[in-house]
């Protein structure tokens, strides 16, 4: 467990630092909520030690109640997802606890519980309709505070969850020492019959919203790096043709742009991380190659120049470097180059089959799809040390997408036959699946929120 | 120009009008309405193109149209390979013939892959498999400019399935006139 900082605490009695804004948007547009199976998420794989938690019911009264259960529940069922916290139960204290309860006497209960730590809190309704959380995490075993969040939000069920996302990121930090991933949302492909939806949802695969629907495929979603923007490709008809066409969605207003339309196929976009170009492949000049476009779809210019297939660009999170797939070298290889131009350098040899690589945000490993045994699984490869590990069990994984924390990786799976969304940790230990039902979800991408 | 030839024909043509639907924010669908527009002006320049054609044109057209409908219409490709089989050159010939006939129409070759590999990859791969027919086409002459290849990667597989047969029966490229 982390020591708290004194900053912290400090903070903490002041109480006004972190108050998070809400979101407008997302607010308004519950209506938009899909009418379908839900997503379900289930715990598959948990790590050989946890720190076991307590989280209390928060405390509130009417109207706020059924937000607090919301938060509560959605904290709870975060930490259990993460692989590595449990939750203790702690009973329900009569009266209720919350930030301000005097917690001295309570610590040897929670130790003689098994509680490592305990999260207490409340909700409010404010004058102005917004619901007021407030939120503190102790130490047992110190009996002292690791510090709290103090949250104000429109008062839905929607923003109810956001802010047991946020509370529930806060604990895992204070416990594990590395930032959360709760508060964070998802891309992915749904297909329903012969419908394909784009849908945007919180981590945990609630909250949904369908951005788009088409009869034609959707295929490789890209977040910009602002959580604003989605980047992808559409096979719906312009001009009596079919083809792969790359836009640019913006999510609040629903306006699109066409990045790339070129003769042939456009696809595979990429954000630079400043947000202002993307790397994609056209076919324009007679091959897949890799080129870059400023966001506005101006501006293209060719990356690299083989006679064969070089996709799938994707950026270093410094900017500089671009590591694309290619079979220049006869088979499907990940290969680096710098984003101004110069010499290609394989990165990947150990497979016949190395496809579809993404940089963790924090620039430390590789993820892609590898063959391996005739089954295409995730590969992580730790760049400094070139160490690879397979953290999927296949056979056919496909567009891993690294967590805004670059602990986890989500990823298209198969499970009896019917497409699904897994997420990993980096060491393969730790696992959730998200799946729909009848209905097939696909090539995920894991962005921050705006 | 529309000829659409039924073997060959994509259901989806003009269905597109609202089989897009955008939804954001709170507003209600909005369709794409770019389509309407491109389709009208195609056929009327394709109805005064069939008005100016004359006998001879029209019967070396026919001639060609049912030379077409003596070949495979697809072109079938070994996993992971984009080369053309000997046995798939009657197929080239008879479009090429085509072409040269109608001097108006236009092909889209679409390429296509079978599910192993990613995405993208496949996308690439279906790409340069239309690619490698859109070259055996102007090695007998056709111009660049009446041939679009095109790619739908794994993402439109005619035969469902994970064995063998689907995977050989998606590895294709089907030549369209437009």
């Amino acid at each position: 467990m982390t020591v708290p900082t004194s900053q912290f605490i400090d903070a903490l009695k002041h109480w006004r630092p972190w108050v998070v804004k809400g979101l407008l948007w997302s607010a308004l547009c519950i209506s938009q909520a899909a009418a379908q199976t839900p997503l379900r998420i289930d715990i598959t794989g948990v790590g050989t030690r946890q720190i076991p938690v307590a989280v209390a019911p928060f405390d509130s009264t009417e109207p706020a109640l059924k937000f607090s259960r919301t938060i509560t529940e959605v904290i709870r069922a975060d930490l259990a997802r993460s692989g590595v916290i449990s939750i203790v139960d702690a009973g329900t204290p009569t009266p209720a606890l919350n930030e301000r309860t005097p917690t001295a006497p309570l610590f040897v209960e929670w130790k003689q519980k098994g509680a490592q730590a305990v999260a207490i809190g409340s909700n409010s309704i404010s004058a102005d309709g917004r619901v007021e959380t407030r939120f503190i995490l102790l130490d047992t075993l110190r009996s002292e505070s690791l510090g709290g969040l103090a949250i104000n939000a429109p008062s839905s069920e929607l923003e109810a969850r956001r802010t047991g996302h946020r509370i529930a990121d806060f604990i895992y930090e204070k416990l594990t020492g590395e930032p959360g991933f709760f508060a964070t949302r998802l891309a992915f492909v749904r297909k329903d019959a012969d419908v394909y939806s784009l849908v945007v949802s919180d981590s945990d695969g609630q909250n949904t919203q369908i951005a788009l629907r088409s009869k034609e495929p959707l295929i490789s979603l890209a977040w910009s790096p602002d959580g604003t923007q989605l980047a992808y490709v559409s096979f719906e008809e312009r001009n009596g043709v079919n083809k792969p066409i790359v836009y640019v969605h913006t999510l609040a207003s629903g306006k699109r742009a066409i990045v790339a339309n070129e003769r042939g196929s456009n696809s595979s976009p990429a954000w630079s991380p400043d947000g202002k170009r993307l790397a994609v492949v056209l076919t324009r000049d007679g091959n897949s190659q890799v080129y870059l476009v400023n966001a506005d779809g101006s501006g293209i210019r060719r990356v690299s120049r083989t006679n064969g297939i070089d996709t799938e660009p994707t950026f270093s999170p410094d900017g500089k470097t671009i590591y694309f797939t290619s079979d220049r070298g006869g088979s499907a290889q990940i290969y680096r180059v710098p984003v101004e131009g110069g010499e290609a350098q394989r990165v990947t040899f150990n497979a016949a089959f190395n496809a579809r690589p993404q940089v963790s945000p924090d620039g430390k490993y590789l993820a892609y799809i590898t063959r391996k045994e005739k089954q295409f699984r995730v590969g992580v490869m730790e760049l400094s040390s070139q160490q690879e590990t397979i953290v999927s069990e296949g056979p056919k994984d496909d567009s891993p997408s690294f967590a805004p924390n670059s602990k986890w990786i989500i990823y298209s799976s198969q499970l009896k036959g019917r497409n699904v969304l897994s997420a990993v940790s980096l060491d393969g230990k730790l696992r959730t699946r998200l799946s729909a039902g009848e209905s097939e979800v696909k090539g995920p991408a894991w962005g921050r929120l705006p | 120009m529309y000829h659409l030839f039924k073997p060959f024909a994509r259901l989806p043509l003009l269905a597109a009008t609202a089989s897009v639907v955008v939804l954001a924010g709170c507003a209600s669908q909005v369709p794409l309405d770019d389509k309407k527009a491109t389709v009208s002006s195609a056929a009327a320049s394709s109805a005064a193109a069939s008005s100016a054609a004359d006998a001879a044109t029209a019967s070396q057209i026919a001639a060609a149209k049912a030379a077409l409908g003596k070949v495979k219409p697809s072109i079938y490709f070994d996993y992971d390979k984009f080369e053309i089989k000997t046995e798939y050159q009657p197929t080239i010939t008879a479009f090429a013939n085509y072409l040269k006939a109608d001097v108006k129409a236009r092909l889209v070759i679409e390429g296509n892959a079978d599910e192993r590999g990613t995405t993208e990859y496949n996308l690439a791969l279906g790409q340069k498999r239309a690619e490698a027919v859109s070259k055996a086409l102007g090695v007998l002459g056709v111009a660049a400019n009446r041939v679009e290849a095109v790619s739908n990667g794994e993402e439109k597989p005619r035969a469902k399935g994970s064995t063998e047969a689907a995977w050989a029966e998606n590895r294709r490229a089907d030549p369209l006139l437009k």
